[in-house]
C-alpha cells in the first residue's frame, strides 16, 4: 500500500477516534461515574446494540491507529528489508489479534455470556 | 606569493573592547575513525576579533599549531555549503558564524550529527547528495532544450514567489544533521531533499511533479516527518525545510494541485 493512503488511514482513523470516544465520555456522564461501572449497568450498555457497535467502532479505529503508530516508531528506529517485513506484517497481525479479542469480548457480553 | 602572517597577541591588544576577550579556547574535536581513533578534544587558545569567524578559528589553529586539523571549507562567504559543523552544540556554517556572537570564551566545535565522520570536523555527504539527486533537482518538461527558435519559459513574479525561497539551499546538510528522524531513521530523504523536491514541483515551468510525488511517497518518505521544526531553526539561508515538506505534503493529501 502507498505509504500516503496509510497515512491518510492514520489520520482519520484519529479524527474517527475523537469523535466517537467523545461520544462514549458523554454517555458516561449521564450517570454517575461509580454507578456507570455497576455489573448491571455495563450488561445493559452491551445489550444497547448502537452502544456496543460504537465500541466496536473505536475498537477498530484505535486498534488501527496504535499499531500503525507503534509501526511508524519501530521504521524509524531500525532498517532493513526483513526487519521492516517482520514490523509491517506484525503490526497487521497484531491489529487483527487485538479487534478479534475486544470483539469477543463485545460479542460475548452482547449476547448475556460471562 | 603572498605571505601571510599570523596576527601577533601584542598587536591585538589596542583592540580590546570590555565586553570582548581577546583571547578564547577553541576546542576541536578530533577523530579519525577509519583508523580507530577515538573521539577526543584538542584545545587551542586563539586571539581573536569581533569580526573573526569560526572558520577563521579553526585556520588560525591550522596556521599556526596544528595543521592536520580536517575541516571542509571553500568560499568562506556562506555559498559553498562546506563548513557545517556543530559550534557550541548548535549546527552551524563555521564561515558564518563570528566568535563574538557566541557570547563564550570557550567554543567547541564538533563534526556534524547524522552524517559518517570521514576525519575531524569533516563528514560524509554521499548520502545527501544521492538523496537531493533522487529528487530530480531539475526542471522536467518535453521542450526543456531551449534552441535558436525557442524562447525562455515566462513566468510571473507570482510564479517565482511560490519557490524562490527554496531554491536558496547549497546544500550545507545543516538541516538533516539537525533533524531527529534523521538520528535514527538511516534511509530518511531528509529535509534538504524533502524541501528540494518541492522547490520543483512548485515551479510552473516543470511537468515532473508526479514522478516526484511517486518518490517522495515512501515508507521512509515525506510521512516520516514530525514536525519539529528544527531544520528550519538551523538553516543559514532561509530556505524553511519544515514548511515546504508541509506544501509538498498538500500534493499527497489532496489540498493542493
Ligand atoms: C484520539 C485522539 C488521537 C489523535 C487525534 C491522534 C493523532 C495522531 C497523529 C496526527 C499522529 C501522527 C503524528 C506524526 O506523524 O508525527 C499520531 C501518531 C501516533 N498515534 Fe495517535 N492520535 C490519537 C490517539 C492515539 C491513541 C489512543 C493511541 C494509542 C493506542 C495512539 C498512538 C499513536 C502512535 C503510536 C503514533 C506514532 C507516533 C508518531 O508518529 O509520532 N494515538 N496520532
Ligand atoms: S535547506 Fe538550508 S540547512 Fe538544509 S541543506 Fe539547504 S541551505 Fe543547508
Ligand atoms: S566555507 Fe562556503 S559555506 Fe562556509
Amino acid at each position: 500500500m502507498r505509504e500516503s493512503i496509510i497515512m491518510k488511514i492514520h489520520y482519520g482513523t484519529a479524527l474517527g477516534a475523537v469523535a466517537l470516544v467523545a461520544v462514549h465520555i458523554l454517555m458516561r456522564m449521564s450517570q454517575k461515574f461509580s454507578d456507570s461501572l455497576q455489573y448491571q449497568n455495563v450488561i445493559t450498555n452491551y445489550h444497547f446494540l448502537p452502544y456496543a457497535l460504537m465500541l466496536e467502532a473505536i475498537l477498530i479505529l484505535l486498534s488501527v491507529h496504535g499499531f500503525n503508530g507503534l509501526r511508524v516508531i519501530l521504521l524509524e528506529l531500525k532498517q532493513g528489508s526483513t526487519y521492516e517485513k517482520m514490523i509491517n506484517y506484525g503490526s497487521l497481525a497484531a491489529m487483527a489479534i487485538l479487534i478479534a479479542y475486544g470483539s469477543r469480548t463485545i460479542l460475548m457480553a452482547g449476547m448475556g455470556v460471562s | 606569493m603572498a605571505v601571510v602572517e599570523a596576527p601577533k597577541p601584542s598587536e591585538e591588544s589596542n583592540t580590546k573592547t570590555s565586553s570582548q576577550p581577546n583571547t578564547i579556547t577553541l576546542r576541536i574535536a578530533r577523530s579519525n575513525p577509519s583508523e580507530g581513533q577515538e573521539p577526543s578534544f584538542s584545545e587551542f587558545q586563539i586571539p581573536v576579533q569581533k569580526w573573526t569567524t569560526v572558520l577563521e578559528a579553526i585556520l588560525y589553529v591550522k596556521q599556526n599549531f596544528d595543521h592536520s586539523v580536517a575541516v571542509r571549507y571553500s568560499c568562506r562567504q556562506a555559498s559553498c555549503g562546506s563548513c557545517g559543523m556543530k559550534i557550541n552544540g548548535r549546527p552551524a556554517l563555521a564561515c558564518y558564524t563570528k566568535v563574538s556572537e557566541l557570547n563564550s570564551n570557550v567554543i567547541t566545535v564538533e563534526p556534524m550529527n547524522n552524517f559518517p565522520i570521514i576525519r575531524d570536523l569533516a563528514v560524509d555527504f554521499k548520502q545527501l547528495i544521492s538523496n537531493h539527486k533522487k529528487m530530480k533537482p531539475f526542471i522536467i518538461r518535453e521542450d526543456s532544450e531551449v534552441t535558436p527558435e525557442s524562447k525562455e519559459f515566462i513566468q510571473t513574479p507570482q510564479d517565482l514567489e511560490k519557490f524562490l525561497q527554496f531554491s536558496y539551499c547549497i546544500k550545507c546538510g545543516l538541516c538533516n544533521s539537525a533533524c531527529p528522524t534523521m538520528a535514527t531513521d538511516t534511509s530518511f530523504i531528509g529535509p534538504q531533499g524533502l524541501a528540494q523536491a518541492y522547490r520543483y514541483v512548485a515551479d510552473n515551468r516543470d511537468k515532473g511533479k508526479d514522478d516526484r510525488l511517486k518518490i517522495v511517497d515512501d515508507s521512509h518518505g515525506i510521512w516520516r516527518c514530525h514536525f519539529a521544526g528544527s531544520c528550519s531553526q538551523v538553516c543559514p539561508k532561509g530556505v524553511d525545510p519544515a514548511m515546504a515538506i508541509q506544501l509538498l505534503r498538500g500534493y499527497l493529501l489532496g489540498f493542493r494541485k
